[in-house]
């Protein structure tokens, strides 16, 4: 498999492992309207993950496709970010998972949006107008609770201490890339976006520099095969089925 | 297999103006802005239909339902010899919806897109009309709503909640 063809995986992955896992959250979010907005979310990440897995089909060729490569790879053939498959926890680690990875995703599009691909700028320009309602609306609920009662501030700093060390994760730049993205820019820009809005928030960036890496390489944590195992089961014990 | 080929690319543009939104059934698709465009080409069966759409959002679960939408609208008129292409880029965007399509959306409920795309993505406008009394006392319930491409608004007037269709 070419990297171009690896990298495109990639991108697919990540859409759809944080598609999946925000869509536990339909029924419980904690008002309807947030639990709209969180599976709305996940909708839009549903649609990029179908629209890269889609070109990766094309460029595979063969019986490839979409449905394919969602629903019969392996755990350690998926090349997402360890962020993405960690569990929603509680609001707060959900709406700063969404932030962080929005304000990742923002950057990475605007990339995307020049590189040298056709299919992959038109699934950039596509996504990035979502993306950035995405971060408009999980920066605000950063602020909210980080600015908000004494409780939502605890919530949102034992959040912080869950999730922080998986960030770093996101400017590494994966073994297969394509040569479309400079994740040091990406870095900048991300730490920028969150200074802004921590300092809102009455939040401190943290010191931590101990990460966790391991998932674009299909190094996982064990969250990933109790998502798959639920999110292909129908596929795997009923081969082909459709509805 | 029955190929109609006199069947004008005018009548085939005609058929399709008549093919609605499935979530927004007053509005057409081409009102919308979804359908881009048909052509006729030329490929190796012979001469058949293009025709062009494209999804609001990435994941709008109603495209499967607009695709099926045209190929009954074609094979009702005896038309079999088209295939439907989708299209991502240029990316849709609310400035292509038409001022009749917007006063469709209005009358149906839902408040129109406000202002221009290029500025609409990191922020609501302050101002919406609410559809149903027009006042301007109106206020954001949720960023999210009902599908996608709407947000959810109350008018502070007639105590109405209502859809407004997010400028994007």
């Amino acid at each position: 498999m070419s990297s171009t063809t690896n990298y495109i995986l990639h991108l697919a992955d990540d859409a759809l492992i944080m598609s999946q896992r925000l869509s536990e959250w339909t029924g419980h979010g904690p008002v309807l309207e947030q639990d709209i907005a969180m599976t709305n979310i996940a909708l839009d990440y549903m649609g990029q993950a179908r629209n890269f897995y889609q070109y990766a089909a094309s460029l595979l060729g063969g019986n490839t496709t979409e449905d394919s490569l969602a629903m019969l790879r392996k755990e350690q053939e998926f090349k997402n970010h360890l962020l993405v498959e960690l569990p929603n926890g509680d609001w707060a680690q959900s709406v700063l998972k969404v932030y962080f990875f929005s304000a990742y995703q923002k950057c990475l599009m605007q990339q995307l949006l020049d590189c040298s691909d056709e299919q992959v700028r038109g699934i950039a320009e596509k996504s990035l107008k979502e993306v950035q309602y995405h971060l408009r609306w999980s920066r605000e609920w950063v602020t909210r609770l980080g600015d908000g009662t004494a409780e939502s501030h605890q919530r949102l700093l034992h959040a912080l201490d869950h999730t922080w060390m998986f960030t770093a994760e996101l400017f590494e730049q994966p073994g297969y890339h394509a040569g479309w993205v400079n994740y040091e820019e990406i870095k900048f820009y991300w730490r920028e976006e969150l200074a802004q809005t921590f300092t809102e928030a009455t939040l401190e960036m943290p010191s931590q520099s101990a990460f966790q890496t391991g998932g674009l390489e299909g190094k996982h944590t064990e969250h990933i095969g109790y998502l798959l195992a639920e999110m292909q089961y129908l596929q795997r014990v009923y081969p082909n089925s459709q509805w | 297999m029955v190929v109609a080929i006199n069947i004008s690319l005018a009548t085939v543009q005609e058929i399709l103006d008549h093919v609605v939104d499935p979530e927004i059934p007053v509005v057409t698709i081409a009102e919308m802005g979804i359908l881009r465009t048909v052509h006729a080409i030329q490929d190796e069966t012979g001469m058949l239909f293009e025709i062009v759409i494209t999804p609001t959002y990435s994941g709008c679960p109603a495209m499967d339902m607009i695709a099926t939408q045209i190929r009954m609208a074609m094979l009702e008129n005896d038309i079999k010899n088209f295939r439907i292409k989708t299209v991502l880029s240029p990316a849709w965007t609310t400035d292509w919806m038409s001022d009749v399509a917007k006063e469709k959306l209005r009358s149906y409920g839902i408040a129109p897109p406000v202002g221009n795309s290029t500025d609409a993505a990191s922020q609501l406008p302050v101002h919406i009309c609410c559809p149903q009394c027009g006042s301007t006392q109106t206020e954001l319930v949720s960023a999210f709503s009902s599908t996608a491409c709407k947000a959810l608004y109350t008018c502070k007037q007639c105590l109405e909640p209502f859809d407004y269709f997010k400028c994007h």
